[in-house]
């Protein structure tokens, strides 16, 4: 059976209505066609990132809306904890790979639908592989992961004497959620505000003072993340390090967490707070996940379709009182870290003062930049120069003495470049030093 | 770590606590077994917890017509593990439901699709337990009386107006909560309908913290007077709760105001500079706040307020329920009723007995807290004594009020909430409906509202969608337009719907589109979820949804 006739197959009856006739709500360029069917169940790829609460909403209802060139990519397994909403797994299916089981699974139940898996990280592909796609839809629960992919996206952007070259963009569908809160939005990159354009609606996680844990803890949280951070690394009860799914490693963490808090006086550590402490663990539920996987779904069928204008931009949505929604348009940031064509410059008060540890806090800790643990790199006198990076081992051990030198002993002068690279992004950040102590530099 | 004077001092510590914790880790609390069902549904269950969570394994639910929206609602209702579902559905299953519906299979063509809708929904969660009547839904209410009074919460959805009457009227009569829905297009359609919910804990977003330091008991104000807070050494007093330290300014500024409490945002100001400069300066004339002295001064607003019972709750404890009980008051009422004595005689809601976390040292802390939960306690058991008598009174059994109901009430008196609709039926049978306030603005949703009445007659009429069929679309706009402005004008409604809307939804021709139907189901789950439970504030009453323009509204209707 050829794939023309497929869609115009009774079965696709609903959406040959909305696609094979006009609407006074279609995108300008809309021109009603069985064509487009067409070409949504033969060409147009979709890349759902996340086979997760999202994703496998997002993978029925993409199945359902036509499309058929799906690819899904996910690096977990199934966990007992994920079958009250990832309705596509079974008990059997607990330990095998999700993404393996989802595409598995929608396609058997959707006839001719072709769902590709991919059990990896999205950080193990490149541009060529992001390239083959015609709209990317995420699905995770990781600010890095979706600050990554965000960041590909604009990286694979075309410019032209400047001009952004509209073939090379690559629309991002982007759903989350929190319980019975989520927000669902689409980013058309180098064109509208993407992830880092809007980064400071990611809220700060939630820390104790280490001070508090070690010294005056009042909550339960105190005493679990005192043990959690102080007396696993002491006592290395199983000569490995903490896993959050291992019950043995949970139930040392309750017992000592108990204990201190007797020790204390302090009501209230459960073991499934212990559980949530230890590993942040989200609360989530299946209708909330299907809400903002909807929208999501149906945002990626308008834009794949022009059969309606698509959300102009950033959805939040919160079903704790009622149901409550507000969509709005999130800006696009002038001088956006990522999607921006703007140098960045990082003024510098005084370079014989600044240590390259500060600024490293200051790459962590600043809401525009919210690293995790940047790398960084420069060239002196033409030379490349590690300063530090943390994330091999040898490479730290040799540069973790610069993170006491200042920018002056290092010899950073005023416009130097210094090249930062952090999971937060597949490419790395150069930031220009501005010295605001002119003296320093002519002395 | 800013705040961490004596980093020295914090090694010092660990190396004591390590030697402790090597003394004490031989004979340690074992931790507990945690079961299959805890661990499935760990994510939910800190949403609704254990309790939440066993109203959703006692409930029966029944969905009318097995459409994508339908099982998409059941979905979201079988992952998290309801009791049972019965699905009452007469149609077969035709090429369209496999293109949209998830939980049909492809070579089930012409089946029962209430039969392979309950087979294919049974697959995701072995905990529940699932039928089916293949039989329309007039049919069955028809033949089976009483049907539909088994069931906790009855889902309908593509039901036409005049089986959606009569089914409105019987199950406002047995009070069983019914949730209508309609997918179309990019739009979609929930109505609640439910005589009486009441709910406890209503997980309001924010709250202000209980803590009455302007009405001490007596074991607060005790254990309050006899902390000198002028005289603490420094160290002593960095490590003094916000509560103390404000209470020792407040007991001054009272000194100097005739006993009254700041009121006024002047008068918090005053006491707020009170606290701010009751520190002196440092060698370099720096004057800088210690934690808790900057917790004292932001408590100002919540914890020193005069003890009032919010209007909603007034308004609870002032229901015809609550003033007249009979034998057939459910408990939450009883516990109203005897919530109402306490406030009578307290002037005050019970003390919720939960105190915010502050700067503190952990036995000043904990001291504190011990005496709010103390008497949180005494405030349940007055409540519990009351409430069991009440019950007691109308000849009700020994077990009709449980004590830790009652605590449980008690801790979230402020948030109780009781919610009547109107019924279905009254607003389909009204001729006066005044919907003008809504309709000043142009783009505002009641007008698919409207249009969705529209639908349901056009439906009624011509027993099809408006343009169901390719070359009737021209002429079913021009009808959908006629009954439209009838409706309006039956309603004595001026506004006319603009045609662009008209014609948008013709060009629907009654398709379902799933991603839509996905989104409302997740929305009608979510309603149920919360009826079931009890827990968190249910939608009031009609929503509609508009993935066109990604914007949702709710009208009281
Ligand atoms: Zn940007």
């Amino acid at each position: 059976m050829s794939e023309t006739v497929e869609s115009s197959q009774k079965r696709w009856g609903h959406l040959r209505k909305v696609l094979e006739r006009p609407g006074p709500f279609c995108h300008p360029e809309f021109e009603p066609s069985s064509e487009i069917l067409d070409f949504i169940m033969t060409s147009c790829k979709i890349l759902i990132i996340g086979a997760g609460g999202l994703g496998c909403e997002l993978l029925k209802d993409l199945a359902l809306m036509g499309f058929k060139q799906i690819h899904v990519i996910d690096m977990d397994t199934i966990d007992l904890s994920n079958l009250n909403r990832q309705f596509l797994f079974r008990h059997k299916d607990i330990g095998s790979a999700k993404a393996e089981v989802a595409a598995e699974f929608i396609n058997k139940r959707v006839a001719g639908c072709y769902v590709t898996p991919h059990f990896c990280k999205i950080q193990d592909y490149d541009e060529e592989f992001y390239r083959q796609f015609h709209i990317v839809v995420c699905g995770l629960d990781s600010i890095v992961a979706r600050r990554w992919i965000n960041g590909m996206l604009v990286a694979m952007l075309q410019y032209e004497n400047g001009v952004l070259d509209q073939s090379s963009v690559i629309p991002m569908v982007d759903g989350g959620t929190e319980g019975f809160k989520g927000n669902a939005r689409v980013i058309l990159p180098g064109m509208s505000a993407c992830v880092e354009c809007t980064l400071d609606l990611y809220p700060p996680q939630v820390t104790y003072p280490l001070c508090t844990i070690a010294n005056t803890p009042r909550l339960p949280e105190h005493c679990i993340e005192y043990v959690k951070v102080i007396t696993w690394p002491k006592e290395n009860p199983f000569n490995t390090a903490l896993d959050g799914d291992d019950p043995q490693h949970i139930g040392w963490i309750y017992e000592k967490s108990m204990e201190r808090a007797l020790h204390f006086n302090i009501p209230g550590v459960t073991y499934r707070l212990v559980q949530g402490v230890v590993k942040n663990i989200i609360p989530a539920v299946a209708s909330t996940n299907a809400i903002i996987a909807g929208i999501c779904a149906t945002e990626v069928f308008k834009i794949a379709t022009s059969c309606c204008v698509p959300m102009n931009n950033y959805m939040v949505f919160n079903d704790v009182d009622g149901i409550y929604s507000y969509t709005y348009e999130a800006e696009k940031k002038e001088n956006c870290l990522v999607c921006s064509q703007i140098p960045q410059e990082l003024p510098i008060k005084d370079p014989s003062l600044m240590k390259l540890k500060e600024i490293i806090s200051l790459l962590c800790e600043s809401v525009i930049y919210q690293m995790k643990s940047p790398g960084i790199t420069t060239t002196i006198g033409g030379k490349n120069k590690t300063l530090y990076i943390s994330a091999i081992k040898s490479i730290e051990e040799k540069t973790k003495d610069n993170l006491n030198k200042t920018l002056t002993e290092l010899g950073l002068k005023d416009g130097s470049e210094i090249m930062v690279a952090d999971v937060t992004s597949p490419t790395t950040l150069v930031i220009k030093l501005k010295f605001m102590n002119n003296d320093v530099e002519m002395n | 770590m800013k705040n961490c004077q004596i980093l020295s001092g914090f090694f010092n510590f660990l190396k004591i606590t390590n030697s402790l914790c090597k003394k004490m880790s031989s004979p340690a609390p074992k931790s507990p077994e945690q079961s299959v069902k805890s661990k499935k549904y760990d994510r939910q269950l800190r949403l609704w917890g254990d309790h939440g969570q066993k109203n959703l394994e006692n409930a029966k639910i029944c969905l009318i017509n097995a459409t994508a929206l339908g099982t998409e609602i059941l979905k979201s209702l079988v992952l998290p593990g309801i009791g049972l579902f019965t699905i009452v559905d007469g149609e077969k299953i035709c090429e369209e439901d496999i293109g949209s519906n998830f939980f049909l299979e492809v070579d089930t063509l012409g089946s029962s699709r209430a039969q392979i809708a309950t087979q294919c929904l049974l697959e995701l969660n072995p905990d529940v337990r699932g039928d089916y009547i293949d039989e329309t839904p007039e049919h069955v209410m028809s033949h089976t009386q009483d049907f539909f009074n088994n069931f906790t919460v009855v889902i309908a959805t593509a039901l036409s107006e005049k089986t959606l009457i009569p089914l409105s009227k019987l199950l406002w009569e047995a009070n069983i909560p019914l949730i209508v829905c309609r997918s179309i297009g990019f739009l979609g359609y929930i109505r609640l309908q439910v005589k009486e919910h009441t709910v406890i804990e209503s997980h309001p977003d924010s709250e202000n913290p209980d803590l009455r330091l302007g009405q001490p008991w007596d074991a607060l104000k005790e254990h309050l007077d006899q902390i000198d807070v002028p005289n603490l050494d420094k160290k002593t007093r960095s490590h003094t709760p916000a509560l103390v330290i404000l209470y020792y300014f407040l007991k001054k500024y009272r000194e100097e105001h005739n006993g009254l409490l700041p009121k006024t945002r002047l008068e918090k100001l005053e006491i707020k500079k009170m606290i701010e400069e009751s520190i002196p300066s440092d060698e370099h004339g720096l004057n800088l706040l210690e934690e808790n002295y900057k917790e004292a001064i932001h408590y100002v607003n919540t914890a020193v307020t005069p003890l009032k019972i919010p209007s909603n709750i007034q308004e609870i404890l002032e229901d015809e329920s609550c003033v007249n009980l009979t034998q057939n008051s459910n408990p939450f009422w009883i516990m109203c009723a005897a919530l109402r004595e306490l406030v009578q005689t307290d002037g005050a809601l019970p003390l919720r007995g939960s105190l915010p976390d502050m700067a503190s040292d952990t036995n000043s802390y904990v001291a504190l807290q011990q005496i709010y939960q103390k008497q949180a306690q005494v405030h349940a058991e007055i409540v519990y004594r009351r409430a069991d008598q009440i019950a007691r009174n109308l000849g009700l059994g020994q077990d009709a009020i449980i004590e830790n109901d009652v605590k449980l009430f008690c801790k979230h008196a402020a948030e109780l909430h009781v919610m009547r609709t109107s019924c279905i039926a009254d607003e389909y049978e009204k001729t006066n409906v005044d919907l003008s306030s809504y309709l000043e603005d142009s783009d505002s949703l009641m007008f698919y509202y409207i249009m969705f009445r529209g639908l349901e007659r056009f439906i009624s009429e011509f027993n099809a969608y408006p343009g169901q069929f390719d070359d009737q679309v021209e002429p079913d706009v021009l009808k959908l337009k006629g009954i439209l402005s009838k409706l309006l004008n039956e309603w004595g409604c001026s506004h006319a719907l603009r045609d662009e809307r008209v014609h948008e939804v013709c060009r629907y021709g009654g398709a379902e589109l799933h991603s839509v139907s996905a989104v409302l189901g997740g929305c009608a789950a979510h309603e149920v979820i919360k009826l079931i439970t009890h827990q968190y504030k249910p939608l009031n009453n009609t929503f509609i949804c508009d993935v066109i323009s990604s914007n949702t509204a709710t009208f009281c209707l």
